[in-house]
């Protein structure tokens, strides 16, 4: 029995639909990735299971409960690392793991020894008595997280956990997740626009776009489905015809004198390749990514650089 | 047994923050003390409320103690606001807490604050501003603070939990605490009003609680004792259902 499950979850904002029947089925042990740009309904399908908001339609389960009518029994089944900070600047980490642990039912007797526990999983103990105002984006990134397994849920959600994050300190962060898988035997579920972290990160991914589900399947399976290495070459007047009559050349796009083709087997044809297209200027052939798999799905590319923006924009700037 | 952790977590946090941030308890005195040293000796040379046995300074400091209050407790009770900008809020409800126990730890946590701040007020009050206490006295003026605490914080977080920025503030300063303060009869004796201004003081809770503060500290009574207790008491229980309802409603 899959420990997550919606069927035609649908959430409406007015006349916005940010989720749109949506049917996931997550396994217990899995970590399970949400993987689309902005407003893509990431986030709201998150807050509907963790019970934040309710469905306008359709239903979903977390771990057995029905996330509305059985609310607090689900509450008691999550963590919930969310995407903005949700720590008191003003304690220190060891306080705010505190506030948790009572918040979240943990036994009395236990606090400490859990407290410890997560600290030395996520390398804070050194830290912990300080006040958060003095922690780094990475390391408050890391105490949510230890605080998110605290009360050692079954399934902890991660929204966009590495969001803003230096490319070194986003792989400390997914060393960390992985860590907790293996350790901690957690279900994950985790929202990101960043391919790479879906890729390196996520047993299975959904592909979301516009609050549907356009693909969903391991990363490498979905890599595969493109069905071949992708090859960019520049040249002058290619000979565009003559390439697309080749058996093993799939998807071949034109735009300006690059062609973008997804080939089979790139490394033996790609001779044969460049002497149809003629007089050739560059060459670029490389392994397919996740986001050339969103491209092909969607037909339009990812807007990674288009974030939510650093920690005081969302200070200042409301999303709601 | 886990919704009464919950609710020490959330006074918890509450006081710890209060007391880290020294500035706040400071700012929180400064404007009283304008109010009585300033104001108080300024209007109190030319006025005189010698009708009521007393002089102006000492007449107003009642009303200064629940205009602190008033203060203090609506924008403590905002200040959830923020709590919404940030995910914190979110980690709250998310916790298998129930909604009127966030509720109340909030309410707790303000009050709290609030008893400190008064408390300094009262020895303030004791010492320079010729208030007399009793064992008596004392103990009904924290009962009519506490009240007032209570009250006027549900009052704030069940406005807070409605607004989703803080651009509002200014409006419910002009909107709902001035109005509060001015026509509670603070500043000024309210049997001599004409009947128009009189009935919205009479409608006003907050002149219940600045009466009943009079009526103990300076034995000087308008409404009578009873029904000023009567009437905070209905208005603590109200608010404090409002609040609730409101925190159960309350979206993310």
């Amino acid at each position: 029995m899959p420990i997550i499950e919606t069927k035609k979850l649908t959430k409406k904002f007015d006349k916005l639909t940010a989720v749109n029947k949506l049917d996931l089925s997550i396994n217990e042990g899995e970590i399970f990735g949400l993987l689309g740009p902005n407003g893509a309904g990431k986030t709201t399908t998150l807050s509907m299971l963790a019970t934040l908001i309710p469905p306008t339609d359709g239903t979903a389960s977390v771990n057995g409960f029905d996330v509305k009518k059985e609310s607090s029994k689900v509450r008691s089944s999550i963590g919930f690392v969310f995407q903005d900070p949700s720590s008191d600047d003003l304690l220190t980490g060891r306080e705010n793991l505190y506030l948790h642990a009572l918040m979240y039912g943990v036994e009395m007797k236990n606090i400490d020894k859990k407290m410890d526990q997560v600290l030395k999983l996520v390398d804070l103990t050194d830290r912990q008595h300080e006040r958060m105002k003095k922690y780094s984006g990475g390391m408050r990134r890391r105490l949510e997280l230890a605080r998110g397994l605290l009360h050692e849920p079954k399934i902890l959600f991660l929204d966009e956990p590495t969001l803003g994050l230096d490319p070194q300190t986003r792989e400390h962060i997914w060393s960390y997740i992985k860590k907790l898988t293996t350790e901690k035997k957690v279900t994950i579920i985790l929202t990101t626009h960043y391919m790479e972290e879906a890729d390196r990160l996520c047993d299975r991914l959904a592909i979301i776009d516009h609050g549907k589900v356009v693909a969903l399947d391991t990363p490498t399976k979905l890599k595969k489905s493109l069905g071949g290495d992708v090859v960019t070459i520049k040249a002058k007047n290619p000979d565009i015809t003559g390439v697309k009559k080749l058996s093993y050349v799939k998807n071949v796009k034109h735009d300006d004198g690059t062609i973008t083709l997804t080939v089979d087997n790139a490394g033996s044809h790609l001779q044969e390749i460049l002497k149809i297209v003629g007089c050739v200027e560059m060459v670029e052939m490389r392994s397919p990514t996740l986001h050339d798999v969103f491209i092909k799905l969607t037909g339009k590319t990812m807007r990674e650089g288009e974030g939510e923006g650093g920690y005081f924009e969302r200070m200042i700037h409301s999303r709601k | 047994m886990r919704e009464l952790n919950g609710l020490y977590a959330l006074w918890y946090r509450e006081f710890k923050v209060f007391l880290r941030e020294p500035s706040r308890l400071v700012a929180s005195l400064v404007q009283p003390l304008m109010w009585l040293v300033i104001y108080g000796t300024g209007l109190g040379s030319i006025v005189s409320v010698s009708s009521t046995g007393t002089n102006y300074q000492t007449f107003i400091f009642p009303g200064i103690l629940a205009m602190t209050v008033l203060f203090g407790s609506l924008f403590f009770g905002l200040y959830i606001i923020m709590d919404k900008r940030v995910d914190f809020l979110k980690e709250v409800l998310v916790s298998p807490l129930n909604r009127s126990t966030i509720f109340f730890g909030k309410v707790l946590g303000g009050s709290t604050d609030g008893i400190i701040q008064v408390t300094m007020l009262l020895i303030l009050g004791a010492l320079f501003f010729g208030i007399h206490f009793t064992w008596y006295s004392l103990l009904l003026s924290v009962l009519v603070i506490i009240l007032m605490l209570v009250s006027i914080t549900s009052l704030g977080l069940t406005i807070g939990a409605s607004m989703s920025s803080p651009e509002g503030f200014g409006l419910i300063s002009s909107f709902v605490i001035f109005p509060l303060f001015f026509l509670s009869g603070a500043l000024f004796p309210v049997d001599k009003l004409p009947s128009w201004l009189h009935v919205f003081v009479s409608v006003n809770p907050i002149s219940y609680a600045v009466d009943a503060l009079r009526t103990v500290m300076l034995g000087i009574s308008g409404f009578g004792i009873l029904l000023d207790l009567t009437v905070l008491i209905a208005f603590a229980l109200a608010m404090v259902i409002i609040g609730t309802l409101a925190f159960r409603r309350m979206k993310i």
